[in-house]
């Protein structure tokens, strides 16, 4: 029998792409490759879900993870679709150089 | 019928009737009426049967049939009941001034009206989860759909804007959340929230994974609710947003934000709860300070941030920042009679907010003019209806006695002195006082400044203006008779 890898180095590992993520919210300027930073931590919050589901032995964490997975398509859909209208608008991507609004 | 069919029907109806509206405007794409007429009549159906579930809540019935049928992840009771009906009265004020407000921009489409549908199921959904799934796909369909009318003028560039900046913001406190919901569950093994109260009371749940996710899952509903330091997108949006919009944003969906945190704050601090004696000490009461202190952050900021502001609409922005730190304190109390002080704020502030907002509306051009303070100067001459109501909210959103936002904010305050939070009153205290200034300031300018042109145009007689003196009657009936309001929500408990 394998011995199977705890689940410390699981969350070690979501953890770790979820901080990767939220650096890049906050040091990115294109929007896209912000909402991909996002993606990136909805992602990272899978695994730990998936890897608690799996020790708890409670098939409800994976299930949840399908729903994760469904609501960060929708919001891919709707921010695209926000990017592409603020693009025919200012002809830019970039968050620093819209500033109508004080950011 | 049997009557857990009845509990559901509010779902079902608003659920049903958002999909429907979509599809009756892709068949009949000119039609200009049917998204209007079908939203109102759905959203009237949903306030009737939510009334009826409180009433029925109040006989004594049993509601676990209902629980059941969805395996126990919504609940009904009460508390969602209540809700549903102030999502409803809300949502039903909104559509009824968007008519008016988006034909004098020429922006009038069926979508706006479907939007509205499907934030108030999303809002109804969390107000009734019982589940970490449901909250959560309640959250975003509430979120998503704000996302979309934020960015209804889509040839507006602040519009526009501020879509974008919600959005990012929004996702990325999702992400908050969701990582919360996670460790809560890997703590507690059980997604059901009285299961999770029951693992955290008897010191089963992991300590470290319990504290790291309630502080995430506080963070994500911070943001939600606009709460310092989360608080930095709602002004812009607010004020970047559709006048009609922000008005839905700033107050429904605060109300919905809070309620969700009302239940997580239930879940995770269970009530008299005593973490001495047990092995894996659960200190979870920490987080009453931690939410505590964000309560008092809150209403600093946004009433010092709102001192400053030259534009109405975004001054309104901020004090809605203050607002829902005023209303957090409900939370911090934790008690039956802080949920009910702040389901009470909820209920007059969505009527002084979208009364003030209607009247911002009301006296807007070209979707972002004449909302400057000197706009407003000398209004009571051009327009006295106006500028006297305008008046009358300003001394409810301050708290000037005899007005209702007077005893919302007294019932609050006797929640958290009563549970031994002296000094988070006197910050509310102060903060109040803090916000009169700029109140008043409006009333001022609105009074006693004079401005060129004294004639001023005539506004038409429409449902917008109707709908100023019904939140009006309402701000002052439930001032008249605050004694009246709370019995009736504290019956919801």
């Amino acid at each position: 029998m394998i011995e199977s890898i705890p689940l410390e180095y699981y969350l070690i590992l979501s953890g770790t792409i979820f901080a990767i993520g939220s650096v890049g919210v906050l040091t990115r300027r294109n929007a896209i490759i912000i909402f991909m930073c996002i993606e990136l931590m909805l992602n990272a919050v899978n695994i730990s879900l998936v890897a608690f589901s799996s020790f708890l032995g409670d098939s409800s964490g994976q299930i949840f993870v399908f729903f994760v997975m469904a609501v960060a398509a929708a919001e891919a859909a709707i921010g695209l679709a926000i990017v592409l209208a603020l693009f025919r608008n200012k002809r830019t991507i970039y968050v620093d150089e819209i500033n109508l609004l004080k950011w | 019928m049997s009557s857990e069919f009845i509990l559901l029907l509010p779902l079902i109806i608003v659920g049903v009737m958002s999909v429907i509206s979509i599809l009756v405007d892709a068949i009949n794409p000119n039609s200009k009426n049917s998204g209007y007429y079908l939203s109102i009549v759905s959203i009237v159906a949903v306030g009737g049967f939510a009334l009826n579930n409180f009433y029925l809540n109040i006989s004594g019935i049993n509601l676990d049939g209902a629980n059941l049928i969805t395996s126990n992840m919504l609940s009904f009771g009460g508390f969602s009941a209540f809700f549903d009906l102030l999502f409803s009265i809300g949502a039903l004020l909104i559509v009824l001034n968007a008519r008016n407000y988006l034909d004098t921009v020429k922006t009038e489409l069926n979508e706006f009206y479907n939007l509205v549908l499907y934030a108030l199921a999303g809002m109804m959904v969390m107000a009734h989860s019982n589940h970490l799934l449901t909250l959560f796909i309640g959250i975003e369909l509430m979120s998503i759909t704000f996302y979309i009318m934020a960015g209804y003028f889509r040839f507006a560039s602040q519009s526009v804007e501020a879509s974008l900046k919600y959005f990012l913001l929004g996702a990325f406190s999702t992400g908050f959340l969701v990582y919360g919901m996670a460790m809560l569950y890997g703590s507690t093994g059980s997604m059901f929230f009285p299961e999770i109260t029951v693992a955290i009371v008897s010191g089963s749940a992991n300590n470290a994974y319990l504290m790291f996710g309630a502080a995430l899952m506080i963070m994500g509903l911070s943001f939600k609710s606009s709460a310092f330091p989360f608080h930095q997108w709602a002004p812009d949006v607010y004020s970047g947003a559709p006048t009609v919009v922000t008005s839905f944003m700033s107050t429904a969906g605060k109300a919905a934000a809070l309620s969700a945190f009302i239940i997580i704050a239930k879940t995770i601090i269970p009530m008299g709860f005593d973490p001495t004696g047990l092995e894996s000490a659960v200190n979870t009461d920490k987080l009453i300070t931690a939410i505590a202190a964000i309560s008092a952050l809150t209403m600093l900021v946004g009433n010092i941030t709102a001192l400053v502001q030259k534009n109405v609409k975004r001054m309104l922005a901020y004090s809605s920042v203050a607002h829902a730190g005023y209303m957090l304190m409900g939370i911090v109390a934790n008690t039956a009679a802080g949920w009910s002080a702040l389901m009470f704020y909820a209920v007059v502030y969505t009527f002084m907010q979208i009364g003030a907002f209607i009247i911002v509306g009301l006296l807007e051009r070209d979707t972002d003019k004449n909302l400057e303070y000197d706009d407003y100067a000398g209004l009571s001459k051009r327009q006295p209806a106006l500028a006297a109501i305008m008046a009358l909210f300003m001394f409810s959103l301050a708290g000037i006695p005899p007005m209702a936002g007077f005893f919302g904010k007294y019932y609050l305050f006797m929640s958290v002195i009563n549970t031994g939070h002296l000094w988070l009153a006197l910050i509310a205290v102060v903060s109040s006082i803090i916000s009169v200034v700029f109140y008043i300031g409006l009333i001022v300018k609105m009074y006693f400044t004079d401005s060129e042109d004294v004639e001023g145009e005539s506004l038409p007689w429409n449902a917008s203006r109707m709908l100023v003196f019904v939140t009006s009657a309402v701000v002052l009936i439930i001032g008249l008779n605050p004694g009246g309001m709370l019995s009736f929500i504290k019956s919801a408990l």
